[in-house]
């Protein structure tokens, strides 16, 4: 339970997707104009992440492994077979909400398709194989990366709405300044770092 | 395959190997027509890998190498592909292509391979590739999408470039490794040796991942401040 709890806090604060590796950078700039759309594609990505990062656990371990149905190492295989299970997923995903749930797909209908092609869904996979994580911690992992990136992109769209009123550089505005708050941004969650969760357990 | 491309060239006279239009095909997205600083694409994966040059340098090449190849090969495939899977179609292509660049490093570099780690698989979702996918070669011939992944990747990596220069010379008084500023192993062994530039203290802010933002937002400003047709109206 204690190293669930730190693999959590590690990836939701600590070693943030997008403020400390940059990664999900594109569709973190683009789409974080507004608090309310920032806010939907924050919750599709957590809901994705937590889906495709156990499956594709699943996909490393149990086929692509050596001691995998196949026996033998197919790991130069993983690209491929992960981007294509993040399709599928996310394709069957946008397909169930749309028939079960009219008013959920409605809410995050357009963010899905965008999310295939997000670099943090493959980065928490690759990152999770990375750090031979087992099920229950790829699991959580996923889920907290989530919670990061949509933690990250929503006070980054809070800061951009506000930001709309200040006197920025005319060559700044707009992207330039959003870079220079992201570096901003990243530096104060460098302060996070000190935090080791193990240590307040006992 | 080159036999299908000369023959397509001379069907229509009006496409040349290196003509006006082809060249400015490679030139435009090194400057004004930036992937990174003006069309905010990929930015993703790779200014994590900007702290020293050499890494750098082999994930430019890279990108390079896939954004050119993936054009080329989704350009000679573009009548076949059905409008509902393209996006599989091209991920799948992007993603064979990646994994040939990953075994290839494996096997002659493999430090930095291990270096490089997860962000040469983070090239299949950088947005570069998809974006110059959809927007080019999706609609023009082989040879011209060609040059202009290639000249897409190019832009990217001279970003790449340009930071990780300012990082590692900032940051390590090193560039690819040779120390230029501050003290040497040999001075710090002996002081009666003096070295003229070991006054220098190396910048730990540009060891962090938050100074490659923060140059990259330098670099929009500079350039946009250059050529304000680019600015930023909304």
């Amino acid at each position: 339970m204690d190293n669930l709890l730190n693999v959590f806090i590690k990836s939701a604060f600590i070693e943030n997707m997008v403020l400390a590796y940059f990664i999900g950078m594109c569709s973190f700039l683009a789409v974080s104009k507004s608090v309310k759309t920032a806010i939907g594609l924050g919750i599709a990505v957590i809901f994705v992440l937590a889906l495709t990062v156990p499956i594709n656990w699943v996909i490393s371990e149990l086929i692509l492994g050596p001691n995998g149905i196949f026996k033998t190492d197919l790991t130069f295989l993983r690209f491929i077979l992960f981007i294509a299970s993040i399709a599928a997923s996310v394709q069957l995903v946008e397909m169930a909400v749309e028939k079960y749930s009219p008013s959920l797909y409605n809410a995050l209908g357009i963010f899905l398709p965008l999310i295939t092609v997000n670099c943090a869904i493959l980065g928490a996979a690759l990152f999770m194989v990375a750090r031979s994580y087992n099920f229950a911690e790829s699991t959580v992992y996923g889920i907290g990366s989530g919670v990061g990136w949509a933690l990250a992109i929503v006070a980054m769209a809070a800061i951009r709405e506000k930001i709309r009123y200040s006197n920025v550089p005319a060559p700044l505005r707009g992207l330039g300044i959003a870079f220079i708050l992201t570096g901003l941004m990243g530096m104060a969650f460098m302060a996070l770092m000190g935090i080791n969760p193990a240590t307040y357990m006992q | 395959m080159a036999e299908t491309m000369t023959k397509e060239v001379k069907e229509k006279e009006e496409l040349e190997w290196f003509g006006p239009k082809e060249r400015k095909l490679i030139t435009d997205p090194l400057n004004d027509d930036n992937p990174v600083t003006v069309q905010i694409l990929g930015v993703c994966s790779a200014l994590a890998v900007t702290t020293m040059v050499k890494p750098a340098l082999i994930m430019a090449v890279s990108v390079t190498l896939v954004t050119g190849f993936s054009n080329l090969v989704i350009s000679l495939m573009r009548n076949g592909i059905p409008k509902q899977i393209r996006m599989i179609v091209q991920l799948v292509v992007i993603a064979f292509l990646v994994t040939v660049v990953e075994q290839v490093l494996k096997a002659y570099s493999y430090p930095v391979w291990k270096q490089l780690s997860v962000f040469i698989g983070l090239i299949i979702t950088n947005c570069i590739v998809m974006g110059r996918l959809e927007a080019y070669a999706m609609a023009n011939p082989p040879w011209r999408s060609f040059l202009d992944g290639l000249g897409n990747g190019a832009g990217y990596g001279i970003i790449l470039i340009v930071i990780s220069v300012i990082r590692e010379f900032f940051g390590r008084g090193a560039i690819l490794g040779y120390k230029i500023l501050g003290a040497t192993d040999e001075f710090l062994l002996n002081t009666t040796k003096h070295w003229w530039l070991s006054w220098y203290q190396p910048n730990g802010l540009m060891v962090l991942p938050a100074s490659a933002i923060f140059l990259v937002g330098i670099i929009i400003w500079i350039q946009r401040a250059r050529n304000p047709k680019l600015v930023d109206v909304s």
